[in-house]
């Protein structure tokens, strides 16, 4: 080109060196964001791939079997107590709650849920279950508190879940003289259940590596009765042995602590990969 | 399907000076062709009106002229457009500097979410370091030229997203022209505005004609005769007939733009 | 039909569903009742004024001292450290993830983020404690592993996940046409990103960095393995680098041990229901924040 004033002036170079120049830095942002994180989690993978044996992990002595039975069971347990409860809330917020300062309210006190520390649960539940109630230390107590702590998750992929649901579905199950109730029994629940699951089994991978709510609430060490029997039972728990395994024991291998805890992320990897299989599985198998 | 611009004698050359000439341009989106060999001349600091039902192309012409149709991925462009003799679609242009060269007012008026002053700052803050003086000179003559001026002028540092809709339209209008752009490109909003904003507008465009190069889509005929010296006819995605505003809207050539404009269909 | 026993379980149903429906208000009033009943005991011993001001922790000693000034600028220190760290590269990615990837790499990111957020804190710690903590000691020439900046760091990457995301939300809803107005004036896309989509989007971005605050100031695991739990005032820049101990590692330490009812016991309790309401307040306004650029982006 002959004539380059105007339309190439070379000034123009300012900005576009500038934007040359921001945008090599949200490239670097983004890498500095994950590859640090993944650099680690790999050393800890390979190290503790390393370390793994079927002794570890199976041995009811000195081996991870009782925490991991634990873990699996305390969050099986507040599973049960979170679903009703925040698919219930979910339906109200959804289906039934009027607009107004109520629920403005309620979503504030779910954010607010959400929001607070998990030692501060770790503390209300050890004043309400363990001594108000007298459960004691134990699994039902953990698993009371985990709920409290997973119920905002719950409630809000839920609520999510069931705002998904076409809203003709319900107007056509109205049509036919249906109630509110038979509504969201038979047309709105069973088409938001995919989701519904999803988000409950992704609050319970968080649920499973929380330590600070179970550490006055439920979990021991080395107990003489590895496995319980009863919910009133203590129990050990994945992440409250590697704390302890990492901080306080003495005597225990470096292999052992990186073994526990690839053996925790892994747990927690499988729970959301988990929910994610189910959520393709379930939607597969929708048609709307 | 025959009739290409070129040779026929529906497409008219203005007289005087050109400002952008479009040679067998073409537009498609995907598989989708929404253009089709438009070749026309818009001459200089003079208003061009494009009518045609919605959906014939006009606005994806329009964004042909500042290649906004860059943004919409899948977009291609085959042709030329050609301003002041230079192809804006040749690598070595600098689409900011042609965008600010061939500013562009769209449909609905849409303030960022700043003081007024600020949006009709934005464009000569990005193009360059002014002082604060000159700022407000550049946003008081841009107001004053969008004839917004006298209703903002103590009420600057409040929000654009308080004026209202013919407001907000007029200061879309300044901000552009805070850019000092050569040519201005109008989509017209398809829904009336209320009639004194458009009233307002319209006595803008003829004042501002004498400096710039006015291109408007619009889908109101009378405002086309009105205000335009040369129109042009598309239908779907061809330019159907161009020419003085007169020959259009008194005695079409083609048919199809006779139909048009005496309201047969559209 | 037996339509009027189905009424009426209809109706009981529907009861219970309100009832569970509220339940979240129930339980946030709960939680602060029940830290507000084990922590107000704590005033037989001591005032406000002294518990906000007093310079030393010792909760066991006789009288038992409980000064909760260094726990309070512990966990400041590590809060401030992390959020210097995540804000400004969290906020940049979210830019990059909505703006400048290419598509195939969105579509990696936002997972990838994802999974990030799944870690549990107490592995963060471990990784601290065992692997981060030392490199960077041996780098920065420190004599202990444990310090204040490793937790502000690891923290920093715990609070990303949810300061990318939210603010990749915020930032994705700011209106297409702006981003064309702009560009339509002859603006870069980089002026564009800075100028007016960061700025249009600033509240919901408020608002992601308000609940990454909340997070990173109630995080407990990471911090108490990490920042060596030094109960000692930190000072200056050079703070960064010292043991410290926040508030959050002091209740996890200390509870295990503590008798119930004891002046110690109800220190620790006043701690969380101090930790209660910093959260419940970073939480209330960022809803807020979010709530009034809803309104105004409209």
């Amino acid at each position: 080109m002959k004539g380059t004033q105007s339309m190439h002036r070379p000034q123009r170079l300012g900005p576009r060196a500038t934007q040359a120049a921001a945008f090599a830095a949200l490239w670097a942002a983004a890498a500095l964001v994950l590859l640090p994180v993944a650099a680690i989690l790999g050393v800890m993978f390979v190290r503790g791939g390393r370390a793994i044996s079927w002794e570890l992990l199976s041995s009811a002595e000195d081996g991870l079997l009782p925490s991991i039975v634990g873990t699996v069971t305390l969050v099986a347990l507040t599973a049960v107590i979170a679903a009703p409860l925040g698919i219930a809330a979910a339906v109200y917020l959804r289906e039934y709650a009027p607009r107004g300062p109520l629920v403005r309210l309620i979503r504030l006190a779910i954010v607010n849920l959400a929001g607070v520390p998990s030692v501060v649960y770790g503390l209300f539940g050890l004043a309400l279950f363990v001594t108000l109630l007298g459960f004691g230390r134990c699994l039902l107590a953990g698993a009371c508190t985990l709920a409290l702590l997973a119920l905002p998750l719950v409630i809000t992929a839920s609520e999510e879940a069931l705002r998904q649901v076409p809203e003709r579905l319900r107007a056509a199950s109205f049509a036919l003289g249906a109630t509110r109730w038979q509504t969201v029994r038979r047309i709105v629940l069973p088409n938001a259940l995919p989701g519904i699951i999803t988000g409950l089994i992704l609050s319970m991978g968080r649920a499973a590596g929380e330590t600070a709510p179970i550490l006055f609430t439920a979990a021991f060490i080395a107990l003489t009765k590895p496995f319980p029997s009863s919910v009133l039972d203590p129990i050990e728990a994945l992440p409250f042995k590697l704390y302890y395994m990492a901080t306080e024991a003495h005597g225990i291998t470096e292999d052992a602590k990186w073994a526990t805890a690839s053996v925790l992320v892994g747990l927690v990897l499988t729970i959301n990969l988990v929910a994610v299989i189910t959520r393709a599985r379930l939607r597969g198998a929708r048609r709307w | 399907m025959g009739m290409s611009g070129m040779d026929s004698d529906l497409i008219v050359r203005p007289e005087g000076e050109v400002k952008i000439e479009t040679s067998g341009l073409g537009l498609f989106y995907g598989e989708f062709q929404a253009l089709r060999d438009v070749s026309v001349t818009i001459a200089a600091r003079r208003i061009t009106a494009l009518i045609g039902p919605s959906g014939c192309s006009k606005t994806s012409f329009l964004r042909c002229l500042n290649r906004m149709n860059d943004l919409i991925s899948g977009a291609r462009v085959v042709g030329e457009v050609l301003l002041d003799g230079r192809d804006i679609y040749h690598e070595a242009t600098d689409v900011a500097v042609l965008r600010k060269r061939v500013g562009m007012v769209f449909q609905t008026p849409n303030p960022f979410p700043m003081s007024i002053y600020d949006n009709v700052a934005y464009g000569p803050r990005l193009h360059g370091r002014c002082s604060r003086s000159q700022l407000d000179e550049i946003v008081e003559k841009s107001l004053r030229a969008a004839a917004l001026w006298e209703e903002v002028k103590d009420t600057l540092r409040k929000s654009a997203l308080d004026l209202s809709g013919g407001q907000q339209q007029r200061l879309s209008i300044a901000r552009v022209l805070a850019v000092e752009p050569e040519v201005l490109l109008r989509d017209e909003p398809c829904s009336a505005l209320d009639p004194t904003a458009t009233f307002r507008i319209e006595e803008l465009m003829i004042e501002l004609m004498t400096r710039y190069t006015i291109v408007i889509v619009t889908h109101n005929m009378y405002q086309a005769s009105r205000v335009s010296h040369y129109a042009g006819f598309f239908l779907l995605g061809e330019l159907v007939e161009y020419g003085p505003t007169e020959q259009i809207f008194e005695n079409p050539k083609d048919q199809r733009t006779d139909d048009y404009v005496r309201g047969r269909f559209g | 039909m037996n339509t009027g026993a189905r009424r009426v379980r209809e109706w009981l149903i529907e009861r219970a569903i309100q009832a569970a429906g509220a339940m979240a208000i129930v339980f946030v009033l709960a939680i602060f009742a029940f830290l507000l009943r084990d922590a107000l005991p704590v005033f037989r011993e001591t005032t406000v004024r002294d518990l906000a001001t007093g310079r030393t922790w010792l909760p066991t000693a006789e009288p038992p001292k409980l000064g909760l000034l260094p726990l309070l600028l512990g966990s400041l220190y590590v809060t401030i450290g992390a959020l210097l760290i995540s804000v400004p590269l969290g906020v940049a990615c979210a830019a990059f993830i909505s703006e400048v990837a290419p598509r195939w790499m969105r579509e990696t990111l936002k997972p990838a983020v994802e999974v990030l957020a799944t870690i549990p804190s107490v592995v963060f710690g471990f990784l601290g404690l065992l692997l981060v903590g030392p490199w960077l000691a041996e780098l920065l020439d420190l004599d202990v592993p444990l310090f204040a900046g490793l937790g502000s760091l690891m923290l920093a990457f715990m609070a990303m996940p949810m300061i990318v995301s939210l603010s990749e939300d915020a930032i994705r809803a700011v209106p297409m046409t702006l981003r064309q107005n702009s560009l339509a004036l002859g603006a870069t896309q980089w002026q564009t990103i800075w100028r007016v989509v960061l700025p249009a989007g600033r509240s919901g971005i408020i608002a992601a960095v308000l609940l990454g605050m909340g997070r990173a100031i109630g995080e407990t695991m990471t911090v108490l393995m990490v920042t060596g739990n030094a109960a000692v005032i930190p000072l200056g820049l050079p703070g960064f680098l010292r043991p410290v101990r926040t508030m959050t590692a002091t209740i996890a330490a200390e509870m295990g041990e503590t008798a119930y009812n004891t002046p110690h016991y109800h220190a620790l309790f006043a701690i969380g229901l101090l930790l209660f309401i910093i959260t419940f307040a970073a939480n209330t306004i960022a809803d807020v924040v979010v709530r009034r650029s809803g309104r105004t982006t409209r």
